[in-house]
């Protein structure tokens, strides 16, 4: 791990440094292709898939079992479509509760043979219903409210503490973008959307926007003393602020991924589909591309819009053109320029 | 050497840490013993299981509407959420039924909040009486038509013979007659007080739903002395306002029982105060026969509106979990495992500076165990799958404080920093991030927890308590530890393994007295980027101090509040950013 504090030595003090900033054009590129992939992708797979609690399902109930086994009510409803994900619960003493995406007629009747079968009943005894939304729209309805409510509150908050709103504006959008990759991948893999899912994205709201902040206060320490006296261009001086943070955003995403990681592999590949793979996955990716959209979309697109600003503009031409009087074209690799008191 | 105030001060907040340590486990404790908490969280519907409760709509043969039952589902939530963050299960059945899932077993509380319809009014009292066994029989065919048209609606023109007839012979000490009170707004009605005592009232004068909120609590006096009653305080929006304040207006100046108003509620009397004085301010206080639970129940009944409709419970079952015991299991172990990749991650990563990260996610998730423990206690907080993922995901959210702190404080030494006047450095930057950060946590927590509901509730419940753990696991332990581990020679010295070592981390000066004299006095081979850069710096400085006259490098500036090192303490602050 020396190799790796000592990237961090170099990265600190601009010994090494990765041009983030100045590739800007590459990293738009790459968020377009991934987020028309994200919009594009669902609809040639089919549409969203949402769980039962969203959608409202069948309910097949069985009253009197001898045995009231809920694996025996999994594997009946596996061995009519194994893609079908059924909630399995026993009611009172011996009342069985099946609940599952809305079937068709021919399969809900496949279902309720096999049900029978599994309990030794009459298909006759398996009574048939069906259940609106747990996760109703009035669920979503305020959640939506909320979001926006909060989303406001973190864009005026950032504008203030930064005070500039053209840093709220480039989190809002790296957050966009991590919120429409995320929502992607359900899409695409066909992972089903369940209220876990939905914390899972939460989580995500909250966890891309804390990265942000946490790197553009570096961006800010670095930017405050940023001026006509600076061998670096604004845009360099974002990417060292970067560059510096590097570590620490891969310390920590490594270290928010690692549980994550483990719950998503014993939730899909031990356990099957689930509330854990269903909150890990959206967990997962939105870790990682929360840390990478801060890096890579965020500081970009706050670094151009800052560029455009005259005063800026005034300083970065009097650098280039010093350099060019010196015949270079990188900034110096020095810790920080050195300026007077 | 006295030691620094830093030291003291950080001995004092390991001190408090230690005493809220105590409180939390003390009240958690005594919960379990006397108040029938218990020293393991309680669990949600998804992992424990719970009871379902179908409710059938009570409508005589009229059909349901689509929307009456969407209503009446998302005044049920608002109402089961009202008791806690329990995260109950509400959906429908068959297009009617609403099927009410909660953890663990109902009480009769619960289950009146739950299918109560809580229509109430206010009507003026036209005659009453105390409770009585009727002596006399219903006479059949009088007129129900008042023979003048009634002024207002305290005129005893309302009284017809036919009702005079029914509030004779109603029977209110019996629980046949509860139901009694059924009639259109615009009539007068015979109904039922909870005492027994019957009444003949005008027409609904002010309707239930103009009020804005409701609370429960004891009643007060003007002097602030608590006089043991529980009322309900109703806040009246601008119409119920001004209607609550013509009623009254009306009703002070009137004696004997039409001085009376009641509150009715699903038809039954609940309270009929006299009117001592003209109420303008919409906020009336209701006090009846209530207990801490009857009044906060009615209170959240009011709140959230009545019921399109009403309805009874037509079965109560118990529910076994969805989520099998393995769920958990398997969830629990996912979590170890990942700990376990954390914390070797930690000591690759910073080795034994590492221990401390350990060490404050152990503190983090002790306080985070007894805090839900305690919310599950008296919050009626019950964790579900996602709540343990979520608390799991936590983990990686709180070492960010950690991994932002450490940082800080290598670049301090970076820049050529003694340690303990680099913890102290480090720490004024990294909390400010660390605040800035965390308050967009608190934020997103808050608003969710204040607009959203079911588990959306909950999750927002989660993400503010482990927030506020975070805050206070690296206010109050993190950084009070490395205060104090900065004074130990290992860490002091940057011992090779302690994850602190200057010279690994490349740092730029070797003091001030080396600095003097750069070239010569930097050692060469494990200091070579260092070196390097200090030498490239010092061209730098040279090139520019060409086109300055006064140029002022590194001006040294006295180390804080910690003892000085000799030989680290160059502090260059001034020069560096």
């Amino acid at each position: 791990m020396a190799k790796f504090s000592e990237l961090g030595n170099d990265l600190y003090t601009g010994k090494r440094s990765y041009n983030i900033i100045g590739r800007r054009k590459l990293w738009y590129a790459i968020a377009g292709v991934l987020i028309l992939v994200s919009i594009v992708g669902p609809f040639l797979r089919g549409g969203f898939v949402f769980g039962i609690e969203f959608s409202g399902g069948s309910q097949f109930s069985i009253s009197q079992v001898s045995n009231a086994s809920q694996q025996a009510g999994i594997d009946a409803v596996k061995s009519v479509d194994p893609a079908i994900v059924p909630l399995v619960s026993t009611l009172g003493q011996s009342g069985i509760r099946i609940q599952t995406d809305q079937l068709g007629d021919a399969e809900q009747n496949s279902v309720r043979d096999a049900l029978a079968a599994a309990y030794s009943v009459q298909p006759s005894d398996v009574t048939i219903n069906f259940i609106g939304p747990t996760w109703g729209a009035d669920i979503t309805g305020q959640a939506i409210r909320g979001l926006l409510i909060f989303i406001a509150l973190a864009a005026i908050f950032m504008a203030i503490y930064f005070r500039t709103w053209k840093i709220a504006l480039s989190a809002m959008i790296a957050l966009l973008h991590d919120l429409v990759i995320t929502a992607g991948i359900y899409g695409i893999t066909g992972f089903e959307i369940t209220p876990a899912a939905v914390i899972g994205f939460l989580t995500i709201l909250g966890y891309s926007l804390y990265d942000t902040v946490v790197v553009f206060d570096k961006i800010r320490e670095n930017t405050a003393e940023w001026g006509d006296k600076s061998t670096r261009t604004f845009g360099e001086t974002i990417n060292l602020a970067v560059n510096q943070t590097l570590v620490r955003s891969i310390n920590t995403s490594v270290v928010a991924m690692l549980p994550v990681a483990s719950i998503l592999i014993i939730g899909a590949f031990v356990l099957g589909a689930g509330t854990l793979r269903d909150i890990s996955l959206a967990l997962l990716i939105g870790i990682f591309v929360g840390t990478y959209s801060t890096i890579f979309i965020a500081s970009p697109l706050y670094a151009q819009l800052r560029e455009r600003e005259p005063k800026i503009q005034k300083v970065d031409q009097r650098v280039l053109a010093q350099r060019a009087a010196r015949g270079s074209t990188a900034p110096e690799k020095v810790t920080e320029s050195i300026s007077a008191p | 050497m006295a030691k620094s105030t830093a030291v003291k001060r950080a001995r004092r907040t390991l001190v408090w840490l230690l005493v809220i340590f105590i409180a939390l486990a003390g009240v958690n404790l005594a919960g379990t013993i006397w108040g029938g908490g218990s020293f393991t969280p309680k669990l949600a519907l998804d992992l424990e299981g719970g009871t379902e409760i179908i409710l059938a709509p009570k409508t005589g043969g009229a059909a349901v509407s689509d929307e009456q039952v969407a209503q009446a589902v998302s005044i049920i939530r608002q109402r089961v959420d009202a008791s806690g963050v329990s995260e109950a299960q509400i959906s429908t059945q068959g297009g009617q039924n609403i099927v009410v899932s909660i953890p663990g077993t109902p009480d009769d509380a619960t289950l009146a909040r739950i299918e109560a319809s809580a229509k109430l009014d206010f009507r003026a009292v036209l005659v009453s009486d105390a409770a009585s066994v009727p002596t006399t029989t219903p006479t059949p065919g009088l007129s129900a038509t008042p023979t003048v048209a009634p002024t207002n609606a305290s005129d005893l023109a309302y009284v017809t013979p036919a009702l005079e007839d029914q509030f004779l012979n109603i029977d209110c000490t019996s629980t046949a007659a509860t139901d009694a009170g059924q009639a259109p707004a615009d009539q007068p009605l015979v109904a039922c007080g909870e005492d027994g005592a019957k009444y003949i009232l005008g027409p609904v004068e002010v309707a239930g739903d103009t009020i804005s909120n409701a609370t429960s609590g004891v009643a007060q006096t003007s002097s602030g002395a608590s006089t043991g009653q529980y009322v309900v305080n109703i806040f009246f929006n601008d119409q119920g306002s001004s209607e609550f304040a013509s009623v009254t207006t009306r009703l002070s100046g009137l004696t004997g029982a039409q001085n009376q108003f009641a509150i009715v509620l699903d038809g039954k009397v609940i309270s009929a105060p006299r009117t001592l004085a003209v109420i303008t301010n919409g906020e009336p206080q209701i006090s009846g026969n209530f207990d801490a639970a009857s009044s906060k129940t009615l209170a959240d009944q009011l709140k959230f509106g009545a019921l399109p409709i009403s309805f009874t419970v037509q079965s109560q079952n118990t529910i076994s979990a969805t989520l099998g015991s393995t769920q958990l299991i398997s969830g629990l172990i996912a979590g170890l495992i990942g700990l376990i990749l954390v914390v070797l991650y930690s000591l690759a990563q910073y080795r034994v500076l590492g221990v401390v990260t350990i060490a404050s996610l152990v503190v983090a998730g002790t306080l985070t165990y007894l805090l839900v423990d305690l919310l599950s206690w008296r919050a009626g907080y019950r964790l579900s799958l996602a709540g343990v993922a979520g608390l799991i995901v936590a983990i990686g959210i709180t070492a960010d404080s950690f991994i932002v702190y450490f940082e800080r404080i290598r670049d301090e030494l970076r820049d050529g920093r003694g340690l303990p006047s680099s913890v102290q450095a480090g720490w004024k930057r990294a909390i400010r991030t660390i605040f800035a950060s965390d308050l967009i946590n608190l934020m997103a927590a808050v608003v969710l927890y204040i607009v959203a509901v079911g588990s959306v509730k909950g999750f927002a419940l989660t993400l503010g308590l482990t927030t506020i753990i975070d805050l206070v696991v690296v206010m109050m332990f993190t950084h009070p530890v490395m205060t104090l581990l900065a004074e130990l020679p290992y860490f002091r010295d940057g011992h090779r393994t302690s994850g602190l070592d200057p010279r690994q981390l490349g740092a730029v000066y070797r003091g001030r007295a080396q600095f003097k004299s750069p070239s010569a006095a930097i050692p060469r081979s494990k200091q070579e980027s260092a070196s390097r850069e200090a030498a490239r710096r010092q061209t730098i400085a040279e090139r520019k101090s060409a086109g300055s006259t006064t140029m002022v490098i590194d001006p040294p500036r006295p180390s804080d509040d910690t003892t000085k090192q000799p030989g680290t303490g160059g502090s260059d602050k001034g020069a560096k950013r």
